[in-house]
């Protein structure tokens, strides 16, 4: 025997249909309407012209790509080292900071100077003085500035993913550790197999977006010297006369970050979902 | 039946549309421009109204700087600037006895305002924003790239560009200097590209990189008095659109015309190369890499 919902019931289908269209419609009207006065007041404008020219020239931006694009793939290789070793560091620390005992005292006050220096310190900063301090000093086997400006970048959003494991630690609610010791596991079993899976979990959609913003100031590296997709296309406008060049390591930037703003949107979503399970 | 954000949403619409119009900003004039064509005139000492008649008084600061001028005494003819000076008031028919000097500070050179002088001479470049206030001659250099490092470098001793070809070198972004690295060097590693020159001079006396390019007036003051055993490696040949030093004159001078046809004289005949040569390239110790 097939359901039927009751007369009462189609009729609340039908009227929340209805909403459902009309909402549609409203956002298409609004969203139009805004278009409209946005291409009619850009476009409009005396100068829109001349914009155009300086900011969106194909012919400019075929010349520069290449370069733009060798850049790029510094920027890219950057990320990926940055990226996982921030990553890495960042968990230690947070590790560290989360050590109980009296013993652990230097340690932990330690871990915690470190967070409140480098998440204050201007990453540009940090840069300057990695990059242009560091081989100051001729000691012998100074790496190559492109090393020191990536360990200024791996430093200082270490102190950020430290800061995020952390608030992802302290989350996981402390009986879960009593539950873990009364089984017998000691407190770096309970921390490795119960608590920082779920801590990790927790906290997987500010990492990835702390990610998402390494990846843009992975471009200050060139403070440093080295030629990434900002400094060519920067070289590009000096050269040209013409601002295209930015325009196009723009695009290029947020193409490059889709799929990790994707992923993160996903987990994000799956982990909500999770959350609310059981409701 | 509307929502009651409704008229807020399209009231901000409007407010939006409203303010990109309204604030669109209005075409500005192309700047007029400042044509110095000089009439055909007579340049000789009588007929030039100079400051005192009979004399040409030329300008210029205290210190004045080695090697544009010599053992700060513009008026013994050493120096580029100096010789230039002289040469161009020998062009107007003044003897060296009719050249008085005086001291203006470069702020005060290009100020606008009554000049204490006929010509000054201070390593002015030309640009637009100073002409509003000023005039000036045809250029009488031509500003040249050169590469400078320090003595413990491997390329101290180059003696030639194709010596520079395995050199880590630098240069400040969207600069002559950079744009020499890659047109006339050409070399085998990427040049390091720094934001200004205070980075690219770190970064040389840190080892980071063998040497860098800036313009030879920046390189004589980096090697003198900024960096640690500086030495000038050489002058690179002429690149990109240089910066071009200029006489300055009171704006609207009735000298302007005589004294740039001087100038031009001088090019024309080689007298600048061959002073160039002398007190830039020579003396200077900042030889022509070829």
């Amino acid at each position: 025997m097939s359901h039927t919902p009751s007369t009462r019931q189609q009729e609340r289908i039908a009227y929340r249909r209805g909403r459902a269209v009309r909402s549609v419609l409203l956002a298409a009207a609004s969203t139009a309407v805004v278009g409209t006065a946005l291409t009619v007041g850009i476009t409009g404008a005396p100068g829109w012209e001349r914009v155009k020219e300086s900011f969106f020239d194909p012919e400019t931006a075929v010349e520069y790509l290449p370069a733009i694009l060798e850049g790029l793939w510094l920027n890219v290789k950057l990320l990926v080292v940055c990226a996982t070793l921030a990553l890495a560091l960042g968990l230690f620390i947070a590790v560290l900071r989360t050590l109980r005992g009296p013993v652990f005292f230097p340690v932990r006050a330690m871990a915690t100077t470190y967070t409140y220096s480098f998440r204050g310190l201007p990453l540009i900063i940090v840069i300057y003085l990695f990059a242009f301090g560091i081989p100051g000093l001729r000691l012998q086997g100074t790496p190559d500035v492109l090393w020191l400006g990536a360990a200024a970048i791996i430093v200082t959003y270490g102190a950020y993913l430290a800061e995020v494991f952390r608030a992802g630690i302290e989350s996981v609610h402390p009986s879960q550790i009593a539950a873990a010791r009364s089984l017998g596991l000691s407190y770096r079993q309970a921390m490795r197999h119960v608590v920082l899976p779920q801590a990790v979990r927790r906290v997987a959609p500010p990492l990835l977006n702390d990610t998402v913003a390494l990846q843009k100031d992975v471009g200050l590296i060139s403070l440093a010297g080295p030629v990434d997709a900002i400094r060519a296309a920067q070289i590009g406008v000096a050269e040209s006369a013409d601002f295209t060049p930015y325009v196009v390591a723009g695009v290029l930037f947020v193409l490059l970050a889709l799929p990790l703003v994707a992923v993160t949107d996903w987990v994000t979503l799956r982990a909500a979902r999770r959350q609310n399970a059981g409701s | 039946m509307l929502s009651r954000h409704t008229p807020v949403a399209l009231g901000g619409a409007a407010l939006l549309l409203a303010a990109v119009t309204a604030c669109s900003p209005v075409d500005e004039k192309e700047p007029t421009s400042t044509s110095s064509a000089a009439p055909a005139q007579t340049c000789d000492p009588a007929s030039l109204k100079t400051l005192a008649a009979g004399k040409l008084t030329i300008g210029t600061d205290n210190p004045a700087y080695e090697p544009w001028f010599s053992e700060n005494k513009p008026d013994n003819g050493k120096g580029y600037e100096s010789a230039v000076a002289y040469q161009v008031a020998e062009r107007l028919g003044y003897q060296k006895s009719d050249v008085v000097w005086t001291q203006v500070t470069f702020n005060n050179a290009i100020a606008p305002g009554p000049k204490a002088f006929d010509i000054d001479v201070n390593q002015f470049s030309i640009t637009d924003e100073r002409r509003a206030a000023v005039d000036f001659s045809s250029p009488y250099y031509l500003v040249r790239q050169t590469v400078i490092t320090t003595k413990k470098s491997k390329i101290a001793g180059a003696k030639s560009l194709a010596d520079l070809k395995d050199a880590k070198l630098g240069a400040q972004v969207g600069t002559t200097s950079y744009q020499a690295i890659t047109d006339l060097i050409k070399p085998t590693t990427d040049p390091a590209v720094f934001n200004n020159n205070d980075d690219a001079k770190k970064a040389l006396e840190n080892g980071t990189v063998d040497g860098i390019v800036v313009d030879l007036p920046t390189a004589f003051y980096m090697t003198a008095a900024e960096l640690e055993d500086g030495v000038i490696v050489g002058q690179l040949p002429q690149v990109g659109v240089p910066e071009q030093f200029g006489i300055v004159l009171d704006k609207g001078s009735p000298l302007t015309g005589c004294v740039s046809r001087a100038v031009d004289q001088l090019r024309q005949d080689g007298t600048l190369a061959v002073l160039e040569k002398t007190w830039l390239a020579d003396s200077a110790g900042a030889p022509e890499l070829q």
